[in-house]
Parts: structure tokens; C-alpha cells; sequence
């Protein structure tokens, strides 16, 4: 996953990102030793479960972790530039110019009481000293290029009038307005309804490539992800647990978390004969279990699993996961039982 | 074709025939005219004893409106509401409670349909407590703790120390506890994560078994849909649109609505990157207030034809295969790409 040597496309580099908590109850341990990158024209899925750690990244990427009680470690490489070492004052030049990000809950960043047009407005006077007008200009353009019909009259709407697939259309376009290199899309349509989730999916793909950017779609749809993603991690417990291209992991999942994942979604496309949840419930961060977080929920689990964490390897050739199985036996497993449950290549 | 005026069909539990709810809308002092939410409209329906009715649509619809008219948490406006032959659709609420033993809901949101300040033992046990049914309630409760993969010592925990999917199951537990002969499910592993969806689908799907329960499960989730629903009713702007067999829906569907739904759903099981052919509807599902008119549906149809769509309300035409859509130009063959939906007269020429 690891840009190679001398691309001038990287355009973000997290090392070994560690984030703990500080809590009355104790320390979270709410992201361990994670290590990715993001290339222009990517788009990396990141995919896990309540408390798996995604969110807490995305923050922390943005600077947007309060270090007053979160501990932060490694390093988070921005066209070169460590943001964990950049003071407030110059990370909020790269929050919303370089970096941007948007949400699941539109209202996170559209306030109720102010039209929409001119909020988009204060995000343009945010970073460059343009008279209002022009900012306003520049708002009713990005309104209408993120598919907002008649958009100089709808600038004047309040986001109430919206409706939700416009208010996130709106949450884009103002994630848009500096042209930042990396969007952040943080589970930006599991509150929408499924056709216009189809309709917003698109127009992240769209901008991705009219902006030119690289995108993180943060998200628990192994669906979304399956359609929309160059590249793919797995999160579990705030550790990435299997990470690559897209197509090789939805080919060849390596790690039982991801088979769990996958063999306990329904599809529309069949009617599966069984659904095999994964037994149990994500792990508390306070205690996490020894060894593999997995382990207490894994089926294939062995010997090794309670006391040794794995680390991530790569499989020959393939994408990283961390897991003590062998790859001749992970690759049976994938073949003989999860391919044919699920209906995809063995 | 669908039930208009007559008695229930055989082996419906419950039927619902016309169904309207309108719900009033608050306006301004000046404001001329009431304005209304047309959350229901004409609906009819038939739930078979034993079955699983999957009521699926996107926000606004009217599944969950339909869901609580079902078990009479609502009044109609107008239409009837049949359950075990017998017209509960004016019943008051004193009438209706010997009723409730009888049709139960779970609902979506685990965190909120919990009250917060009562065990789950207390909340487990109401029912018992209602109906004044059980002597013994603890071990009653206790039985059914186990029974929905809950450890019975926890009676005396409040929903507070348990997870989302927890307390779910005490959700269930409850609408079984008086072995209900329907229960309702609106939307209840929508806000569960997906490792323990398949743990709350697994559990309803034995416990109907067990149980010999019918269940109206509404969702907006095609695949959970298709997993656990024996028929499916497609609902848009409070209108079945499309009423199936599950199978048969996935398989052909008519309805040009249920045609974009299908095509919107994401896939995981992506065989690398097929290009699939999506068809994307364009702006959104209009308000329920304002209506348009005729077909619901046609300011987004692909297949829109000016002066049929808008003039004449289409009625629910039977297909083969126990399958019926409310479409001048339903879907001749599926698949489809958004092109060829667009062409409803092309004749059946070669497939691309």
C-alpha cells in the first residue's frame, strides 16, 4: 500500500498513528500503530464496525483531536509536512484548504440558522481575503458543480429547505471551496436513502476526478466500498487488520474478520442459506483483549492468538493482513468456504 | 386486482383494505386550507399466517405509518383493518387491548424504545404485569431472557450496561413474551452494526419458527429484505407500488421505482470491477404534503411518458407468478440499463 519510492502522488502518509484516551474510566486505546497512504486519484475505504477506530483517525488527520486529553503518536505526512507537529495556527491553514472533510450529519457542519450560500461564502473568506460578493459568487458556482439545480436562488435557502441528499451535496460543496488535495467523506450516506446514496457516491467519484483529488471514504458498507474503492482497511479495535487494493481484497480476503464481514452481510443479489453472524460484540478499548483483539470472536482461532499480536504482513506479492493463520491456509479457507458463500471468484 | 371490498382472503391474519392515514400539517395564523401529509394512501394488503411481509421503501414512504396502523397504534383516516377477521380499524383503546396480546412491535431504535429508568427484568415482565396473565413473572422473564441469547442473572440490569444488539434482543423479548400471533418489526437492526444484524436476523427467523409467528418486517435495506421476507411490498410516497414474492422481485422486478432501487443497492460481492450499469434516479423523493399527480412516481420515471404518467393513476396489475405492479410501462425484462428503460416502446429487440 505504500506509495513507492520517488512518487511525486503521495499525497498522504500516516505512520504508526497511535491514539489513547484519557478517561475517568481509564485509558482508551482508541487507535494503534496505524500506517497507510492516500495517492491522487485514490480512493481508500476504510471499513469497521462502531469503535473500530476510523473516525478517531479522520480526526486526528484533519487535527481535529483535542491533545488536551488525547495522546497522540507517529507521524501524519502531508505533502511531506508532519501535521502533528504543526502549530494551531498553521494547521488551520491546512484544515479545510489542503485536508477537508465532511460528515455523516450534514448539521455537523451547516448551521440551521444561517443560509446556506453564505455559509459556503464564510468557508471561501475563511482562507482567502475576498470581497463578499465574490465569495458568494464562488458559493453559487460550487453549489451548481456539486448538482444543486437553480442554484443561485437555493443559495438563499436555509438548510431546513434542503432536503437531506442536497444537504450533503451542500456539505460537499463546501469541503470543495479552497480545492483541497485529500477529502475526508466520513460515513457521508448511511443516512441517506439508498437512491440518493447512489446519486451521492457518484458525485464524490466525479469530483475525485474533476478536483483532482484523493479521497478516504470512511464507512461500515463493505457495499459501498466494494463499488467505490481503489483501496481497501479493514479496521478492528483501532488497529488495521487487512489493507490493499480493492480488487484483491474482495478476490482474496485474507483476514477473519474481513470473511465475518462478509458472511454475515446479507446480499440483494441472492438470497444467502445461512447468515453467519460473527458471534459477540466489538471489544471494549478500555480492555482490550490480549494477543489479537479478534481472537475471542474468531473461528479459525489457534494457539497463538491469545498472547501474540500479529503484525501486518504482506502475502506474497498481495495486500497486508494480520493474522497468525498461514497464508496456504487462509487461502483455503477463502477458496473452499468463503468464495463459494458469498459468490465471488474463488 | 388487490383485495378491494372483500372479506379476507384465506389464511390472512391480518389484512389491511384502503388504508389512508392523512396527518394534519401546522401552519402559519394566515395560512388558507389544511395542508396534509398523505403518509398512506390506498393501501391494501393481506398478511398471511406464518409468513414474513417485507415492507420496503425509502424515507417517507409510509412503511412504518403502515406498520403502526397494523397493530392499531394509529387510527386510519379512512379504509379497514382486519386482523383475524374482525374490523379493529375503529376499535377504542379499551377495546383494543385484549387485542394487543396478540400483535406486537419491535422498533428501530434500541436505545430509545427502552425505558431507560426500569430494569429489564421490569421491562420483560410488563407485559406479564398488563395483561395479568403470569404468577410466577421472574421466572417467566427469565425463561425468555435465555430464550433471546440474553443471561438471565442480568434481570436486574438497566438497558444502559447493555450494547445495541443486547438490547435488541430484550426488545424481542418483550413483544414474545405474551407469544403474540404477529409482531411487527419496523426497521430493527437498522441501527445495529453489521456483525450483529445476522445475530438478530438468525434469532427472529428461529424464533418464528419456534413460535409459529407472522411477521411484517420493514426495513429500507434491500439485502436484509431479501434474507428474511418471504413477500415484499414496495412502498413509494404512501403507495404499494410493487407487491411480490421475494424471489420474484429480485429476479424481474416491473415497477421502473423498484427497478432504481434494486440497481442503487451497493454491491460487496463486486467480482473485481464488473461495470454495472446503475440506474440513478434524479432529484428526491418529493414531499408526501404535495403529492404529484397520477402516478406518484413519474417527475423521476425513467420511462415518463407525457399525458399517460401525469393524467392517469396507475392501478396494481397482476403478473405472473402471484406479482403486482402499478405501472402503465412495466419493466419487460430485467436486467435493464438506465437506456433501455428510458425506451418503453423499443420492441424486444436483441439484447446489447
Amino acid at each position: 500500500m505504500a506509495a513507492t519510492p520517488g512518487s511525486t502522488s503521495t499525497l498522504l502518509e500516516v505512520r504508526n498513528l497511535t491514539v489513547r484516551f484519557r478517561t475517568r474510566d481509564g485509558v482508551v486505546q482508541a487507535v494503534s500503530d496505524l500506517s497507510f497512504s492516500l495517492r491522487r486519484g485514490d480512493t481508500l475505504g476504510v471499513v469497521g464496525e462502531s469503535g473500530s477506530g476510523k473516525s478517531v483517525t479522520s480526526l486526528a488527520v484533519m487535527g481535529l483531536l483535542n491533545r488536551a486529553y488525547a495522546d497522540i503518536e507517529g507521524e501524519i505526512l502531508f505533502e511531506g509536512r508532519d501535521l502533528l507537529k504543526l502549530s494551531p495556527a498553521e494547521l488551520r491553514e491546512v484544515r479545510g484548504r489542503d485536508v477537508s472533510m465532511i460528515f455523516q450529519d450534514p448539521f455537523a457542519c451547516l448551521h440551521p440558522m444561517y443560509r446556506v450560500g453564505d455559509q459556503i461564502a464564510e468557508a471561501v473568506r475563511a482562507h482567502q481575503d475576498v470581497p463578499k460578493k465574490q465569495a458568494g459568487d464562488r458559493a453559487v458556482e460550487l453549489l451548481g458543480a456539486v448538482g444543486i439545480p437553480n442554484a443561485k436562488v437555493r443559495a438563499r435557502d436555509y438548510p431546513h429547505q434542503f432536503s437531506g441528499g442536497m444537504r450533503q451535496r451542500a456539505m460537499i460543496a463546501m469541503a470543495l471551496v479552497h480545492n483541497p488535495d485529500v477529502l475526508i467523506a466520513d460515513e457521508p450516506t448511511t443516512a441517506l436513502d439508498v437512491t440518493v446514496q447512489a446519486q451521492i457516491l457518484e458525485l464524490i467519484d466525479r469530483v475525485k476526478r474533476e478536483f483532482d483529488v484523493g479521497v478516504i471514504l470512511i464507512t461500515h458498507d463493505l457495499g459501498v466500498v466494494a463499488e467505490t474503492a481503489t483501496h481497501v482497511m479493514v479496521m478492528y479495535a483501532g488497529r488495521s487488520v487487512e489493507q490493499g487494493i480493492a480488487s484483491e481484497i474482495f478476490g482474496s480476503a485474507q483476514h477473519p474478520y474481513t470473511w465475518g464481514l462478509l458472511e454475515s452481510m446479507p446480499s440483494v443479489e441472492r438470497k444467502l442459506d445461512v447468515l453467519v453472524p460473527i458471534e459477540g460484540s466489538p471489544p471494549s478499548l478500555l480492555h482490550p483483549p490480549s494477543g489479537c483483539a479478534f481472537h475471542p470472536r474468531c473461528n479459525y482461532r489457534f494457539e497463538p492468538c491469545s498472547s501474540k499480536l500479529p503484525s501486518l504482513e504482506p502475502i506474497a506479492g498481495g495486500h497486508l493482513d494480520a493474522c497468525h493463520l498461514s497464508p496456504e491456509r487462509k487461502r483455503e479457507v477463502w477458496r473452499t468456504k468463503i468464495a463459494a458463500e458469498i459468490g465471488a471468484p474463488a | 386486482m388487490s383485495a378491494t371490498e372483500q372479506a379476507p382472503t384465506e389464511g390472512g391474519l391480518v389484512e389491511v383494505i384502503n388504508l389512508t392515514k392523512h396527518f394534519p400539517v401546522k401552519q402559519g395564523v394566515f395560512a388558507t386550507g389544511k395542508a396534509v401529509v398523505h403518509a398512506v394512501e390506498d393501501v391494501s394488503l393481506t398478511v398471511r399466517k406464518g409468513e414474513t411481509l417485507g415492507i420496503v421503501g425509502e424515507s417517507g414512504c409510509g412503511k412504518s405509518t403502515t406498520a403502526r396502523l397494523m397493530v392499531r397504534l394509529l387510527a386510519p383516516t379512512s379504509g379497514r383493518i382486519v386482523f383475524e377477521g374482525r374490523d379493529i380499524s375503529r376499535l377504542n383503546q379499551r377495546a383494543l387491548r385484549p387485542l394487543r396480546r396478540e400483535m406486537q412491535i419491535i422498533f428501530q431504535d434500541p436505545y430509545s424504545s427502552l425505558n431507560p429508568r426500569k430494569s429489564v427484568g421490569q421491562i420483560v415482565g410488563e407485559p406479564f404485569t398488563i395483561h395479568r396473565t403470569e404468577k410466577d413473572v421472574r421466572r417467566r422473564v427469565q425463561e425468555l431472557l435465555a430464550r433471546v441469547g440474553l443471561n438471565p442473572e442480568h434481570y436486574n440490569r438497566y438497558p444502559h450496561e447493555f450494547s445495541g444488539g443486547q438490547r435488541q434482543r430484550i426488545g424481542v423479548a418483550r413483544a414474545i413474551a405474551l407469544q403474540p400471533k404477529l409482531i411487527v418489526c419496523d426497521e430493527p437492526v437498522s441501527a445495529l452494526d453489521v456483525s450483529v444484524q445476522a445475530q438478530i436476523l438468525n434469532l427472529l427467523k428461529d424464533l418464528q419458527h419456534d413460535f409459529d409467528l407472522t411477521y411484517v418486517f420493514i426495513s429500507h435495506d434491500l439485502s436484509v429484505i431479501r434474507q428474511i421476507s418471504d413477500r415484499i411490498a414496495v412502498m413509494y410516497l404512501g403507495r404499494v407500488v410493487e407487491l411480490s414474492t421475494s424471489e420474484g422481485l429480485y429476479e424481474h422486478p416491473r415497477h421502473p421505482y423498484t427497478a432504481a432501487l434494486l440497481s442503487a443497492v451497493p454491491r460487496h460481492s463486486a467480482n473485481g470491477a464488473v461495470e454495472r450499469h446503475r440506474i440513478v434516479l434524479s432529484g428526491d423523493v418529493p414531499s408526501p404534503v404535495n403529492p404529484p399527480a397520477a402516478c406518484v412516481f413519474h417527475p423521476r420515471c425513467p420511462r415518463f411518458q407525457k399525458g399517460r404518467c401525469d393524467v392517469e393513476t396507475p392501478e396494481l396489475r397482476r403478473f405472473e407468478g402471484a406479482h403486482e405492479a402499478a405501472c402503465h410501462f412495466p419493466v419487460e425484462r430485467w436486467p435493464m440499463t438506465e437506456e433501455e428503460l428510458r425506451r418503453p416502446f423499443a420492441g424486444s429487440a436483441t439484447s446489447v
